[in-house]
């Protein structure tokens, strides 16, 4: 089958439009419904404040949306702008794009669910503290937005840069695993940064009086968390500006596409298992606020043990573009 | 086989539409799932306040659609505008 090259910039445009939004309203549904489930349980729990409960779950979920609505502003992009430079590196760009912002809206959805939640039954707990609970679900759920801004910005770069002066091989490849990297690697710390902000949130509303140390170790945690996101970044945008030199065998391409993909996939777990960590320190914080500081070291170092797959897979990401 | 241009890329905005309409469906269905399993339990605590219960639910079911709307938009779009 030989088509001219603008049918297959259709095709891409297309398929990763569709592959943009069918997988970036995954996330914040599954967030969204996870905050309006607590948030029912809640008003049932204490029916007089039900209308600051309501307030909270609407607002929750509105910051969980926001990672969709990224999503469909890549699709609505890549459905409707004529891509005047024809190449086939226009169409991985495309697909790359569409996937980069798709699979980056998941864990961010998801994640942003659990804080909106947990102060949503935490008002319902404790009704003075609803200001400082909405402060804190507002903190907790932005920080677990950044993996899917990270995609944001990679799904933006891909498009609206000029890639005509390079090589068609092996730069297919390393546009294919800049999205792959970005996306796939945005699941895990968004899923995991959501964890933490949730049980600052219960923290707070079960011991009031512990808002301080709760709020830095759930910063500090959430930051630990978001690393793996940044490595998956890192990889995209060595993928997207580097440029490779022209070659005809399968390999180098291969090597590309596999960097992105070790990279992605290999930052999904830590992200996940980190933010377990923290989210177990922040709740035990809450309880027992005397052991601060060894709650602290040892959920840093859980953390670093949990993050050495992911230098491992940064190591070997490295080593495919530089190395081989 | 012999395919024309424009099939190819009416047959890539079908497949978009697909993947588009069938992965955006997996979201809002667990989410409003839970909503409303919640929402029974919530209601077996406290009887007495089902109608507040059952609009709280209907509105955040109503938020958690809103992806899912989005997706069908993307997929009607590519079924017959593009």
């Amino acid at each position: 089958m030989a088509f001219d090259v603008e049918t297959w910039v259709n095709v891409a445009a297309f398929v990763g439009g569709g592959t943009a939004m069918g997988f970036g309203a995954i996330g914040a549904a599954i967030g969204e419904g996870y905050t309006a489930a607590d948030a029912n349980l809640a008003i049932s729990r204490n029916p007089a404040i039900s209308g600051e409960i309501f307030k909270s779950m609407l607002v929750g979920q509105a910051i969980a949306e926001s990672a969709s609505i990224f999503a469909l502003v890549i699709a609505m992009i890549l459905l409707f702008t004529e891509f005047s430079n024809s190449s086939y590196i226009t169409v991985c760009v495309l697909l790359a794009s569409g996937l980069s912002m798709g699979l980056g809206a998941i864990g961010s959805g998801i994640g942003s669910g659990y804080p909106a939640a947990a102060a949503c039954k935490g008002m319902a707990r404790q009704p003075e503290m609803s200001g400082r609970l909405t402060t804190n679900m507002l903190i907790g759920s932005a920080v677990c937005q950044t993996p899917s801004i990270f995609a944001l910005v990679t799904s933006f770069i891909l498009l609206f840069t000029n890639f005509s002066g390079r090589p068609i091989s092996p730069t297919w490849a390393a546009i294919l695993g800049a999205g792959l990297s970005s996306g796939l690697a945005a699941i895990g710390s968004g899923l995991g940064g959501g964890l933490v902000a949730g049980a600052s949130c219960e923290g707070i509303s079960r011991q009031p009086l512990t808002v301080t140390p709760v709020t830095n170790v759930m910063l500090l945690g959430q930051a630990v968390t978001q690393t793996t996101a940044i490595y998956g970044l890192l990889v995209s945008f060595i993928l997207m500006f580097k440029v490779f030199p022209e070659t005809g065998s399968m390999a180098p391409p291969m090597a590309l596409l596999g960097a992105g993909l070790c990279m992605g996939l290999g930052a999904i777990g830590p992200g996940v298992g980190e933010g377990c960590t923290a989210q177990n320190a922040v709740r035990w914080i809450a309880r027992n606020e005397k052991a601060t500081g060894d709650l602290t070291r040892i959920m840093l170092v859980g953390q670093a043990v949990a993050e050495s797959t992911g230098i491992y897979a940064l190591v070997i990401s490295l080593i495919l573009i530089f190395v081989v | 086989m012999a395919i024309e241009g424009m099939d190819i890329i009416k047959a890539a905005a079908f497949l978009g539409a697909g993947l588009s309409m069938g992965l955006g469906a997996i979201g809002p269905g667990v989410g409003e799932g839970m909503v409303a399993a919640k929402a029974c339990e919530a209601i077996g605590k406290n009887p007495d306040e089902a109608g507040l219960l059952t609009r709280t639910m209907l509105v955040g079911q109503a938020v958690t659609e809103s992806t899912g709307i989005y997706a069908l938009v993307i997929a009607l779009l590519l079924l017959f505008v593009v």
